[in-house]
């Protein structure tokens, strides 16, 4: 697929936020109305701008949380302490207040459902954002594609989608599994370590079923992970890999 | 490049959209030191005063974007090709 092939320019535009919604006590996903938005693949990002009564302004990447549904543009915002553009986003944006923000952005890590093969999503932290975009799209669409998602996070209160991501499992075709690194709830007895082979080997779509693979979150945990696709025998050019940098980011 | 601080050609989505007017993250283009062909979205990236892309495979610097309130210049470091899929082309001249 040629992706977005229209030669233009990317203006910024209206965004007004319509509902919020608290999902861990440092993450918080945010709707916005976008009057100009003219629509969306899974996996792409906005860049949002804030602009200070000075000027100064500060921009930063988020990852599209869910698939297109007409003017409605979804981000999933980590704090990241520190940070110019997250701390506003979720400390201080009200309903009905408006940003600026450009896209869609982003022909590389895309998935659409439709072309029936099997799909590998990893999202460590917040890097779940995309990658929900193309699991809610699968749902939405009613498609076919095998679908397993594992699913990294420090401990079951930083988990994001949680409940939606439980009812997933009821759908035929979708995996959820996940690992909690640091630490566990009593009585658990899923993963609990970073991701490795082993673990890949145990829940992760075997490379003989040839899934296209899509990993997202930190740049060190995209690395590990990806390199243990590599290990486990997928073939690099089958992995496709979004960084966060240290904390936050797109 | 191997720190965790690194991002990928993802994050310069909205940036090569900027200067090439179309989606770029997808197109693919061919490291002149080792002749790997990667998509953009898949290039190293380190940002800073200057945004340097680098190939994922030998870590050479390919490209540096360096962006000021005025311009932006584009060094093609070593960058062998570029590929744009969809690029409709113009008439050719003198027809």
């Amino acid at each position: 697929m040629a992706g977005t092939a229209v030669r233009g320019r990317l203006n910024w535009l209206l965004a007004e936020a319509v509902e919020l919604v608290a999902e861990t006590p440092r993450v918080r996903t945010i709707v916005f109305d976008v009057p100009a938005w003219e629509g969306h693949r899974p996996g792409q990002h906005v860049d949002i701008r804030l602009t200070a009564e000075d000027g100064y302004q500060a921009q930063r990447s988020y990852s599209i949380a869910a698939p297109e549904d007409g003017v409605r543009v979804v981000i999933t915002v980590e704090l990241v302490d520190g940070g110019e553009v997250s701390p506003y986003l979720i400390e201080e944006l009200r309903v009905g207040d408006s940003i600026e923000l450009r896209g869609p952005i982003g022909g590389y890590f895309v998935w659409e459902p439709g072309d029936g093969e099997s799909v590998q999503l990893i999202g460590g932290g917040s890097g779940i954002a995309p990658l929900m975009a193309m699991v809610r799209a699968r749902v939405a669409a009613r498609s076919s594609e095998p679908m397993r998602l594992l699913y990294s996070a420090r401990s079951l209160e930083d988990v994001i989608y949680g409940e939606e991501l439980e009812s997933l499992n009821a759908v035929d075709g979708i995996d959820v599994a996940y690992t909690l690194t640091r630490s566990q709830p009593p009585g658990w007895e899923g993963l609990s370590r970073r991701v490795d082979r082993a673990m890949l080997e145990a829940v992760a779509c075997p490379p003989t079923a040839g899934p296209a693979c899509y990993v997202c979150g930190p740049t060190g945990f995209v690395e590990t992970a990806a390199s243990a696709l590599v290990e486990q025998g997928h073939p690099a050019a089958r992995i496709r890999t979004e960084r966060f940098g240290p904390t936050g980011g797109p | 490049m191997t720190s965790d601080t690194h991002l990928d050609g993802n994050a310069l989505g909205g940036l090569f959209y900027e200067l090439f007017g179309r989606e770029m993250t997808h197109q693919q283009g061919c490291c002149d030191n080792c002749g790997t062909v990667s998509a953009f979205g898949s290039l190293i990236v380190c940002r800073g005063p200057g945004d340097v892309l680098r190939c994922p495979a030998c870590g050479e610097v390919i490209i540096v974007v360096v962006s000021t309130p005025v311009r932006q210049q584009v060094n093609f470091v070593a960058l062998r090709w570029l590929n744009i899929e969809g690029f409709e082309a113009d008439a050719p001249i003198g027809d």
